[in-house]
């Protein structure tokens, strides 16, 4: 972003990965614990001036079932910045619900690669400003491969597409965001996937969100001026506090990367 | 305060209501005229496109009585658009309430289209609307579509090229943004859109 013809802030999303009601967060999606309350969480990121919060419901698409709807509704009535909820939409119905419920947005993943004309069905009905995907990547044999059914380890299965050639897709079907989880970096809190997410960045050219990796402020820095990601996506730091959302932000302003503060 | 959020037909809707509600009002969601005449204030929301947007108010013959309206009226996103004349989205015809024509927001390099983020505001008409807010206040937007600045511009916002983010005609409000999800500033603006004299 130029800066000089528009000031649209760089954003920073906390995300909720939900199971059986709590947060919880893995390492490279795997062994998951405890972070904390749903509500608690919400409220304290809303607060605090995180851009946005995605509620993703992991366990859903694994299950065959859609997101909880009770909890959209109450994380919706609690918080007063966009909202995107994510796990198991398979069709605009699922979609309607949610939206109805209070979300924002809807974000779709393993069915999207079930099913990729559901990306079409969603952008036609709601606008693709209400449509994200979220693409789950990992290296493999040199090249970047995308993995579904990501919630429960056991049920993880490969999808048979290249990352780079799905990304181009997800784009051309009228997404209007991607958030492209990097999982080799997920929970490592070694950084983000710069190399992929810049690789990511030069083949689209709608809003990008770097997820995977943040363990500290320096990192955030990294992302946003090495890969020009629109947004950057993480749980542990937020949800541990080691990275303060107010103090990140402050951080990235006195970096010269433009943030809402 | 009896408050009527016009059920524009757009899905995500219940929002605009929770905000609504944190700030203490009680609004009803409702498609009948007789409710929204009576109301003391009116929110006309919007997601979606132009075309169905007034394909709906049409056909729920609401047009009239949305102009009619002589109570403080709030346009939100798509439901400011439609107070204008005009808009290039389905090339359409609005209200008629503001003059112009919404135009296509043109990409660019590095410049994204739908505009999807938070923005800064730079006001250039001082309104009870956005009393006590900051001079450059940050709110949240998602359009793709965009409206002249003209005599009924309250503040600006620029992306690639500058356009109205809030506009009063008389009792008529808009904001491009979307205040319930603007966090403070944009809850501020709510309250003092309640607060109107």
């Amino acid at each position: 972003m130029s800066g000089s013809v528009s000031n649209l802030a760089r954003r920073i999303i906390p995300c909720l990965d939900v199971r059986d009601g709590q947060v919880v967060k893995g390492v490279q999606f795997r062994n998951h614990r405890v972070m904390g309350g749903i509500i608690e969480l919400a409220t304290r990121y809303s607060a605090e001036g995180a851009d946005e919060l995605v509620f993703y419901d992991i366990t859903a698409s694994p299950q065959g079932r859609s997101v909880d709807s009770d909890w959209v509704s109450s994380v919706a009535e609690v918080i007063d910045i966009p909202f995107c909820v994510a796990g198991g939409i398979r069709s605009v119905e699922d979609a309607r619900k949610v939206l109805q419920r209070g979300a924002d947005k809807i974000s779709i993943n393993t069915p999207a690669v079930q099913r990729p004309e559901l990306i079409n069905e969603l952008v036609e009905a709601f606008g693709s400003q209400c449509v994200v995907v979220g693409v789950d990547s990992v290296l493999q044999e040199g090249h970047w491969v995308t993995r579904q059914m990501t919630g429960i380890p056991e049920r993880m299965q490969q999808t048979g597409h290249r990352t780079m050639d799905w990304l181009a897709e997800v784009a051309q079907r009228g997404a209007g965001e991607i958030v492209l989880n990097c999982m080799g970096s997920d929970g490592t809190r070694q950084g983000f996937d710069i190399g992929q997410l810049k690789v990511a960045r030069e083949l689209v050219s709608i809003p990008l969100i770097a997820s995977g990796g943040a363990g500290s402020a320096g990192h955030f820095i990294e992302v946003f001026k090495r890969a020009d990601v629109d947004g950057a996506l993480a749980a542990t730091v937020f949800h541990n506090n080691k990275v303060p959302i107010p103090a990140l932000k402050q951080m990235l302003s006195a970096a010269g990367i433009g943030v809402r503060l | 305060m009896t408050l009527a959020i016009i059920d524009s037909g757009g899905a995500n809707i219940s929002s605009v209501e929770h905000a609504l509600r944190r700030l203490g009002a009680n609004p009803v969601f409702t498609a009948d005229a007789e409710i929204i005449r009576a109301a003391e204030r009116v929110i006309l929301p919007g997601v979606g496109a132009a075309g169905a947007a007034m394909a709906r108010l049409t056909e729920l013959g609401l047009l009239q009585c949305i102009r009619d309206l002589k109570q403080p009226v709030l346009g939100i996103c798509l439901g400011m658009q439609l107070l204008f004349e005009k808009s290039e989205e389905d090339n359409v015809d609005c209200l008629g309430i503001i003059p112009g024509t919404l135009k296509k927001m043109q990409p660019a390099p590095g410049l994204r289209v739908p505009h999807m983020g938070w923005n800064t505001t730079s006001v250039v008409n001082p309104d009870p609307l956005i009393l006590g807010l900051p001079d450059s206040p940050w709110f949240y937007f998602v359009h793709s579509y965009c409206a002249p600045i003209g005599a009924s511009t309250v503040a600006t916002c620029d992306h690639g090229a500058s356009f109205a983010a809030i506009v009063r005609q008389g009792n008529f409000y808009g904001a491009q943004f979307h205040p319930e999800r603007s966090a403070k500033s944009g809850a501020r603006l709510l309250a003092n859109f309640l607060e109107i004299q």
